[in-house]
């Protein structure tokens, strides 16, 4: 009866409350059962590639300078990947995000975008990359929603498509970017740190918030949990699905014009197999594969954990096959971890 | 006849209990060579799970499986298969991509070495085929091509090929058209001159005057009846051993409604194509109208189309004279009217979500403040009516997965208490409800009538219509073929009505 009460006197289920009620009911569970208790082996996981930065490559990692270059690379997955987090957790899948960073990017610097902002305002190539990002979501939707076209087929197909329609705009050239307000405002720092860092804090805080705090969050869980069970409830699910692959596609576009801040140019080759990394990333943070369960803290964990070790191996001039090898490793490994959990704590109800 | 062999499979006091609920409780069969034993039993009476601990799928809790007298554990589906019990699921197991032969010897094929023999395979394929009567079927045929007939053909062949002595069908006629059944009796009465035992599961009582020899009667996990001669048995019994609960104690009176009562809900020449036509009924405030009828007999459709999960194909449903739309449960929802679905686990719940979120899924919105979730009023609301139902355990942060069946159908009842239905409708409310709880249940659509609620309810369960309902609607392969007041209909009626039905 004392637990109930605990656990009743918790005023929210945020992260946090939640592992006090399942380590409470799953006691054999443990303390990695819960989802904070899932965040903190990550928090280990994070720490640990840390200190084998610190250990090889000593100050040449452990200085502001790098950290923000971590950071700053981990910005632009960071942005998708929460993005991804709310697909993933409304049961779907996006596999077309990275096409549309391309896209996004060279669309936003065209010379008819550019010379338009140059006459008016730098925002208008903001305008122009979030339109296409959300335009392509909102296709993606329509015919997974709709059109009743698996997900992994239609963003497949998005994939290929937004790529190819960004070779044909930039002719396969790199556009640079010329608006120099444009420049200035994603490559800036505000308090020290980057603009682009400042945008991915801004996109999770607001991802959680969203997710965690909102209808939209509880109906996104509720649609990925049991689609069938929340439309006899009343929710509209075809019309949420929509919603959820228009919202990937936004991050997307904000994705493609924090990369044409970082590289000054638009290309069509940005963004390549940002998507693989954006779902390992989800996957690895504790996000369900099957939906219903999604955790933004995890996915920020997640990408910072993939940017870091890619950073401490570049450190240490080991080559991207070796990252890769190391990042297919992690991955297998938190999945078979994230199966065991889900197992015990079902076991132990 | 008096057998002195023992029985070929015997199975005492079989219990099967799974968390939170007791599928099986106390389950005695036996099966003699050469016969067709009828498995007879409501939805939920337990009839899946028997199989299932038969051929190996489930461990019994309690209990012994003898097989000639020798008591035996059949740990896996494999295990089965030796002992010579094959299984013919509803859902028919084969491989649409796979020739006919291969097929019947999926996880058993003939290979030496690792080579296939396929010659021999389908020399032997030939074989069975003609044993059972198909010796024209190409044992090349790809599977997928086949009729559900003919699949089920190859079903039998495959139970044949690992020498089965008992085969167990689960509701092989459902996907068959009357000539196609005639065949597999055929078929069936082969099977049994040559010594093989069928295990013969139909919710068909006709069928079963026709092909059966013994029946065993399965309700609420017990066996009520065992080894019944099919010829010296009335289907009235029966189906008294089958619905024959007395609930009348269970069900509280109530009072008659007040004759000028408002029409709540009016369905009026509502048709699904393929499923039924022509449904038109009235429901008043403080009415309770029964849907009664076979399984299969286009009652859970009827809910589910009202309610707007499957579009109409004809015909319009209103709740107090506003026309709702076709196909559109969230219009549904806002006029009023909620569903607690037959599949409770499929259909109505977030297993991992906790009850209070479950209790709130189509109400969370209202108490959201723009957009934001207020889960501490979520929580208060769930809380009362936790309370008021007697849901336990009473932790509102409990997942719902962990709550037996009867406390899941109360946090869905709870769900639309919360939303303030005028119009409740209930798909089987007590399947898989123990009996404290089914009391429980009864008392709340009561209580929910009383309150000047529109209630339909369906159930196989024909004395539980008949006791709840002031109103009974008979239906019959897709059409309402009785309409009328409970008080002047019994059981045995219904029966007939349905019988009459499905014979037309």
């Amino acid at each position: 009866m004392s637990e109930q009460d605990i656990t009743a006197a918790v005023p929210a289920a945020d992260e946090s409350s939640r592992v006090e009620q399942v380590s409470s009911t799953t006691k054999r569970a443990g303390l990695l059962s819960g989802a904070a208790g899932r965040n903190l082996g990550l928090v280990i996981a994070l720490v640990a590639i840390c200190a084998f930065g610190v250990i090889t490559a000593g100050e040449r990692f452990a200085s502001i300078d790098n950290l923000l270059t971590i950071l700053r690379l981990a910005a632009v997955l960071g942005v998708i990947s929460i993005g991804m987090t709310f697909v993933i957790t409304g049961g779907g899948i996006d596999l077309s995000v990275g096409s549309v960073i391309g896209l996004a990017s060279v669309w936003a610097s065209t010379l008819a975008t550019q010379t338009m902002a140059q006459n008016s305002h730098w925002i208008v190539m903001v305008g122009c990359a979030l339109l296409v990002g959300v335009g392509a979501g909102l296709v993606n939707g329509v015919l997974i929603a709709y059109g009743k076209v698996v997900a992994f087929i239609a963003t497949l197909a998005m994939l290929v498509a937004a790529r190819g329609l960004a070779e044909i705009i930039a002719n396969r050239q790199t556009q640079v970017v010329k608006v120099q307000a444009f420049l200035d405002f994603f490559r800036d720092d505000f308090l020290g740190i980057p603009m682009l860092v400042w945008i991915f804090v801004v996109v999770a805080v607001v991802g959680w918030v969203v997710l965690n705090r909102t209808t939209f969050g509880r109906r996104t869980i509720a649609v990925g949990g049991n689609p069938e069970a929340a439309r006899l409830a009343g929710i509209k699910v075809k019309r949420h699905t929509m919603y959820l692959y228009a919202l990937c596609g936004l991050t997307a576009g904000i994705g493609g014009l924090m990369m044409l801040g970082r590289t000054t140019a638009g290309s069509s080759t940005n963004g390549q197999f940002y998507e693989l990394d954006a779902i390992a990333a989800v996957v690895v943070g504790g996000t369900l594969l099957i939906g219903g369960r999604g955790t933004i803290v995890g996915t920020v964990l997640g990408v910072l954990i993939f940017t870091t070790l890619t950073n401490v191996f570049t450190q240490n001039n080991l080559s991207i096959s070796a990252q890769n090898i190391a990042k297919g490793v992690i991955i297998v490994v938190a999945v078979l971890l994230q199966q065991r959990i889900a197992e015990r704590s079902r076991a132990g109800t | 006849m008096v057998n002195e062999d023992p029985p070929l499979l015997q199975m005492r006091g079989i219990v099967k209990q799974f968390p939170g609920a007791r599928a099986l409780d106390g389950v005695d069969l036996e099966i003699r060579a050469g016969e067709v034993h009828c498995l007879l039993g409501q939805n939920g009476a337990g009839k899946s799970t028997l199989i299932k601990v038969l051929a190996g799928a489930h461990q019994p809790t309690e209990g012994e499986i003898l097989v000639d007298g020798q008591p035996v554990t059949i740990t896996h589906p494999v295990a089965g298969l030796k002992l010579g019990i094959a299984t013919m699921y509803q859902e028919l197991d084969v491989v649409d991509g796979l020739s006919v032969a291969e097929n019947i010897y999926l996880g058993h094929e003939l290979a030496t070495g690792g080579f296939s023999q396929r010659r021999a395979a389908t020399a032997n394929t030939r074989a069975l085929l003609t044993r059972l009567g198909h010796g024209d079927m190409s044992p090349h045929r790809e599977v997928g091509r086949l009729s559900a007939a003919g699949k089920q053909i190859v079903s039998m062949a495959r139970a044949l090929s690992h020498d089965a002595r008992v085969i167990v069908m689960d509701e092989p006629s459902a996907v068959l058209d009357a000539e196609e059944v005639t065949n597999l009796f055929r078929v069936v009465r082969e099977l049994t001159a040559s010594g093989v035992a069928v295990v013969y599961i139909s919710h068909r009582l006709d069928e079963i005057r026709q092909i059966g020899d013994r029946i065993t009667v399965l309700k609420d996990g017990r066996t009520v009846a065992t080894g019944l001669p099919v010829a010296q048995t009335p289907t009235a019994e029966l189906i008294k051993l089958m619905t024959g609960r007395n609930v009348e104690f269970a069900i509280p009176p109530r009072d008659t409604i007040a004759p000028d009562a408002a029409t709540i809900l009016k369905v009026d020449g509502l048709a699904l194509r393929g499923a039924f036509s022509d449904v038109s009924f009235e429901v008043r405030a403080g009415e309770v109208v029964g849907l009664a009828g076979l399984v299969g007999s286009g009652r859970t459709e009827i809910l589910e189309t009202v309610f707007g999960a499957r579009k109409a194909t004809a015909g319009t449903v209103q709740v107090s004279g506003k026309k709702l739309r076709a196909g559109s449960v969230s219009d549904a929802v806002t006029a009023g009217i909620g569903l607690c679905p037959e599949e409770r686990k499929s259909q109505g719940l977030i297993l991992d979500e906790p009850v209070y979120r479950n209790i709130t899924l189509s109400t969370f919105a209202r108490n959201a403040n723009a957009s934001f979730l207020d889960e501490g009023a979520e929580r208060a609301v769930a809380r009362e009516q936790i309370q008021a139902l007697d849901v336990r355990p009473s932790d509102p942060d409990r997942s719902a997965r962990t709550l037996s069946g009867g406390n899941q159908q109360k946090v869905l009842l709870a769900r639309w208490l919360v939303h303030g239905c005028r119009v409740l409708l209930l798909d089987e409310p007590t399947r898989g409800v123990d009996v404290g709880a089914r009391a429980e249940i009864y008392g709340l659509i009561a209580d929910l009538a009383a309150q000047g609620a529109a209630v339909v309810v369906v159930s196989s369960d024909i004395p539980e219509v008949i006791g709840l309902a002031d109103r009974v609607l008979v239906i019959s392969e897709g059409r309402v073929v009785h309409d009328g007041p409970a008080s002047g209909i019994d059981e045995h009626r219904v029966l007939d009505l349905v019988m009459e039905g499905s014979a037309a």
